[in-house]
């Protein structure tokens, strides 16, 4: 890296076999008549998740936004929604996206995600299609062993043989510290889940996807997002993960229709944030105007397409699939 | 002291970890995409020069560390302490045994070396990477061997111990590389 900062990170060939798997994706969705569509970047309302942090900027001409602040989107999935809930059919959107906070060798702030969505499917169906979607972008470059899906609760019974949705703070401490995690400070005495993304960070996501595409599915009710709850013991989030040698690749849902449900969650979310002492967002009102008209019955999915295109081109840095990565841009 | 975020982060910088004096040498983001972001770092003691690994959730802060390398001139030794002086200010500083180390066997008056100050007080001692040194002992060498192949141990006036060539004799003058601890040649004075 002792290049100049005016030139691109990623080498030629790097860019040529990105823009070979851009157009190899857009020929997979267009064969399985799945529409190409392009929503606003900019947008009032953006997302309410804690962990989740959008760049603000704002307007200053005609209209009546005059003045107002709007947020860059950290994913095209509500006005995706709204098409759906519209009567688009099935649709996918290569975006490029924001997240304020986030830069490292799998990080950069702004990226491109592959986000698609197909009405009728399920989960479990959605997990299929990405198989296919991802074996077919790495063929001639991974020999990928068959799928695997374990459930959240099986990873973490099968990598540190406990019950994620049963265990207590006391409990994931406890195995953090057997298994030599540095235990951060200021950790929650409260809240399960920052536990568990430490264990899944720590001791599992390394050993995730090691020649094959890992799924995993079902998450914590805490953890659903914007994914529907099935009922049970206990409930869970009808969410999945992929992941292919260690890297998180793609998150996907069984979509969430149920409009009080939703703005319940974005309700709890900002209650969260002022917990926290992060800013409040405003919430999406289009979306939740749109559930309430309707969502067909669909499942979700992003996909990471620089990971990807890292994983593809065998290298090991997102700096080095992007022309300019942030610190060049 | 200044207080640094996570997002501050780099290698080098210095920060305190448990009243210990540290410098990161390797940071890194983690973070599952609906979850908890982390910091993984990895830092040195700079006391001990033990390495180990730390995690901060991503945003948190810790206290930097008042830790500057400058380069002194080693005085003398009293017997329990080394005496270094500041050849601009010529301010003194005193350091203990810990802080000295293995560069003890090197320090020969007037030396200039690195010393990495914490709050003021040595910390730790790098000696110069080539000194010159008299030889105060060491066998007679074997009489026409001047390839240097083989080499014998020879006691310098520091105390330390290198290996020389057979040819090298007593009471000549050497540089030595005080990084690998090998002889580099003999020096006319």
């Amino acid at each position: 890296m002792t290049d100049p900062v005016w030139r691109p990170s990623a080498d030629l060939a790097t860019l040529r076999l990105r823009a070979e798997l851009l157009a190899r994706a857009r020929v997979f969705f267009t064969a399985r008549g799945v529409l190409e569509v392009e929503t606003p970047m900019l947008s009032a309302a953006t997302i309410t998740e804690p962990n989740l942090a959008s760049f603000g900027t704002v307007y200053s001409g005609p209209g009546p936004r005059y003045g107002r602040t709007l947020y860059l989107h950290t994913s095209p999935e509500f006005p995706m929604k709204r098409l759906l809930a519209a009567g688009s059919g099935c649709i996918y959107q290569i975006a490029r996206v924001f997240r304020d906070g986030e830069a490292g060798r799998r990080h950069n702030p702004e990226f491109t995600l592959l986000e698609w969505y197909r009405v009728g499917f399920d989960h479990h169906r959605m997990m299929d299609e990405v198989a296919e979607l991802a074996t077919a972008l790495l063929a001639g470059r991974w020999a990928l062993a068959e799928p695997e899906r374990l459930s959240y609760r099986e990873l973490f019974q099968r990598h540190l043989g406990l019950d994620p949705h049963r265990a207590s703070v006391a409990e994931l401490a406890a195995r953090a510290e057997a298994r030599g995690v540095p235990i951060p400070s200021g950790m929650p005495l409260d809240d399960t889940d920052p536990w568990l993304d430490l264990l899944l960070t720590h001791c599992i996501e390394s050993r995730l996807g090691a020649g094959r595409l890992t799924f995993v599915y079902d998450y914590p009710a805490s953890q659903a997002a914007l994914a529907r709850l099935r009922p049970g013991d206990p409930p869970v989030g009808e969410r999945f993960e992929l992941y292919l040698n260690g890297i998180e690749l793609a998150n996907g849902f069984h979509e969430l229709g149920d409009a009080g449900e939703q703005r319940r969650r974005f309700d709890q979310e900002n209650t969260a944030r002022r917990a926290l002492g992060l800013p409040v967002m405003p919430v999406d009102d289009n979306l939740l105007a749109a559930l309430a008209a309707g969502l067909p019955d669909c499942a979700g999915v992003a996909l990471g397409f620089d990971r990807l295109v890292m994983l593809a081109a065998g290298k090991t840095t997102l700096a080095e699939v992007m022309a300019f990565p942030f610190e060049r841009a | 002291m200044a207080t640094y975020s996570t997002n501050e982060f780099k290698s080098g910088l210095k920060i305190m970890l448990d009243g210990d004096p540290y410098a990161i040498v390797e940071n890194e983001f983690v973070k599952p995409g609906k979850g908890q972001a982390f910091n993984r770092v990895k830092v040195r003691n700079l006391k001990t020069g033990r390495t180990i690994e730390r995690t901060f959730k991503s945003g948190d802060t810790a206290e930097g560390a008042d830790v500057v390398d400058v380069e002194l001139q080693y005085l003398y030794n009293d017997g329990e302490y080394w005496h270094f002086m500041d050849q601009q200010s010529y301010e003194q500083s005193t350091a203990d045994a810990a802080a000295v180390g293995d560069a003890a066997k090197w320090l020969k008056e007037e030396a200039i070396c690195q010393v990495t100050l914490w709050n003021g007080v040595p910390l730790s001692v790098a000696p110069p990477n080539f000194v010159i040194m008299t030889i105060v002992e060491t066998d007679p060498g074997v009489r026409g061997d001047t390839s240097g192949g083989g080499g014998k141990p020879a006691t310098l006036e520091t105390g330390a111990v290198v290996r020389v060539p057979l040819f090298v004799q007593n009471g000549e003058v050497i540089k030595v590389d005080t990084r690998t601890g090998e002889y580099v040649s003999r020096v006319k004075e």
